[in-house]
């Protein structure tokens, strides 16, 4: 059986388009360093290293071995894993897995990118199948505007109800210093910025960004030892599915709807929207701010823009979503799913400052990636 | 599968992508120094007290930041060779045959990855001493290869 499972320590860069000052295992050693002093630990208490990021970012294929001067994995266990946009993610769920085993105590997990080394969007597509794909695929952005035109002819959905998901996220950012973009935005600022792809504009997407997250897992015995109040890991989900994106199926996400009634009949979650208390949601651009709060079942297909306009998922409502500023306001790929699960857990922890909500009990992270990819982490200030 | 092709394609492709990796301003120090003064700098831990070059920003052993810069000689010994016959013209541009070699510098904790040049292969011998020679400084951008490869000391062995 797994043992229990808490979060320690977190650590992030201060996220910019550019970091020049440093090359990627500095970068990386930033977040590490973070983390180690977040928790009050030294390198040598850590057991193994989980790592990760998008090869074709950096064009650098040995990350596990290249990276080790910057992470802290000199003579350790070692892995590294890529999962695309799920990357983050995936990275904290193995090192949950690394540390539930009980074959490791205390595990350290570093996601990374910079960004600003690649062209993304020519680097993204190279993800996509070389015979039957590639040729017309043209990275992250025309996905996801097939995916939001499909969304709003299905439930009328207006371009204005996207832009105020970017508002509030914008706005949300500017709580933390951490964010690439600390500075709010207005719907009529969203709505008049340059078109990319229909329907989405540039303040509908996220940034490209350098950064580096790390996060500490231990086992239920250390987490005690080591950490008076552990984010603990409740539970977490994956699902990913296609390899054409001509088989996904635009007007549901799937995944994340799979995903979530797996982790709420787990934990027999019945009412999510009263149950859960934050969420930090993978959401690259604005729309997925609508159509994937309907799949995580917070409303009915094509309602959830009332709950948007009535402030439910920002500050102070019922059910904040993204105090980070979430990955509008920062966009490190690799660490993109791992900021997620470390912000959730700075808010279990009740250490988020100056973004914390009131009184967190349970906080679910996700990722998303790949052809419409989910991944769950629910954390909780018990053990459960 | 009931029906299969008469014949199996398979299509030629190569990703032509642009990169630009940042050095980070510590390596940025170590091949300023280079270019402009044909100088070789390493970086020792205060705490482990163990001198790399090339430097790091943080100390790899115990990740603290707590490293200060070492000036280090341009002269040091041969550790290994390999010397290379065949080419790889994509991305390794050297004319076979050619010998590359790791020369761990006078004071120097790490070795250093480089060519050997001025010598031929059946001369060089592990543990012998080796200087380096640099690119004329006109000709010298930067890079690591401003160093232009280690020869033995005193000059050619033959």
């Amino acid at each position: 059986m797994a043992q229990r499972v808490g979060i320690i320590g977190f650590g992030q860069t201060y996220h910019r388009s550019h970091r020049d000052d440093v090359n990627g295992v500095e970068l990386i050693n930033e977040a590490v360093r973070a983390a180690l002093e977040d928790a009050g630990l030294t390198i040598d208490d850590i057991d193994a290293v989980v790592i990760g990021n998008m090869d074709h970012f950096e064009a650098v294929n040995y990350v596990d071995t290249w990276s080790v001067d910057g992470s802290g994995a000199w003579m350790k266990p070692l892995i590294k894993l890529t999962t695309g946009g799920t990357t983050g993610s995936t990275l904290g769920i193995a090192g949950y897995h690394h540390a539930a085993s009980g074959l490791f105590d205390v595990v350290l997990v570093i996601g990374w990118e910079k960004n600003s080394e690649s062209d993304t969007t020519g680097a993204i597509i190279t993800c996509s199948d070389p015979i039957f794909d590639r040729f017309s695929f043209s990275g992250a952005l025309p996905g996801l505007a097939v995916e939001a035109s499909a969304y709003i002819k299905r439930y009328g959905i207006k371009e204005e109800d996207a832009a105020r998901v970017a508002v509030r996220d914008r706005a949300h950012g500017a709580n933390n210093p951490y964010a690439q973009l600390q500075t709010p935005v207005t719907i009529e600022e969203v709505m008049q910025s340059p078109m990319l792809s229909w329907p989405i504009k540039l303040l509908d997407i996220c940034p490209r960004s350098d950064g580096a997250a790390a996060v500490i897992f231990a086992g239920e015995r250390k987490a005690r030892q080591l950490c008076s109040q552990p984010a603990w890991v409740h539970y977490t989900a994956v699902r990913h599915s296609h390899t054409y994106f001509g088989d996904v199926d635009y007007t549901r996400l799937h995944t994340l709807e799979a995903a979530v009634q797996e982790l709420y009949h787990h934990m027999g979650i019945k009412e999510p929207l009263k149950e859960l208390d934050v969420v930090e949601l993978y959401q690259p651009y604005s729309f997925a701010g609508l159509k994937w709060i309907e799949a995580m079942g917070l409303c009915k297909p094509g309602e959830s823009p009332r709950l948007i306009w009535d402030g439910v998922t920002d500050m102070g409502g019922e059910l904040p979503f993204n105090p980070s500023g979430g990955v509008i306001c920062t966009n490190c790929i690799g660490a993109t799913g791992l900021l997620r699960i470390g912000e959730a857990a700075l808010q279990v922890m009740d250490r988020a400052i100056g973004r914390q909500v009131p009184d967190v009990n349970l906080a679910l992270a996700t990722g998303f990636g790949g052809a419409y990819w989910s991944d769950l982490m629910l954390l909780g200030k018990k053990p459960w | 599968m009931s029906r299969s092709a008469e014949e199996n394609i398979i299509f030629d492709g190569r990703i032509r992508m642009p990169y630009k990796w940042a050095a980070g301003e510590t390596s940025s120090y170590f091949l300023t120094q280079l270019r402009d003064h044909a100088k070789l700098w390493g970086t020792r831990c205060s705490v482990c007290q163990v001198i790399f070059i090339p430097p790091r920003k943080n100390c790899p052993r115990c990740v603290t930041a707590d490293t200060t810069w070492v000036e280090l000689p341009s002269r040091g010994v041969l550790q290994t060779f390999a010397v290379i016959y065949f080419s790889e013209p994509l991305l390794q541009p050297s004319e076979p045959p050619y010998i590359y070699g790791i020369v761990k510098l006078d004071g120097a904790d790490t070795g250093l990855t480089h060519f050997l040049g001025e010598v031929a292969p059946g001369e060089l011998r592990s543990g012998m001493r080796m200087e380096a020679v640099f690119k004329n400084k006109e000709d010298r951008s930067g890079l690591i290869t401003d160093l232009l490869y280690f020869r033995p000391e005193g000059g050619s062995a033959s």
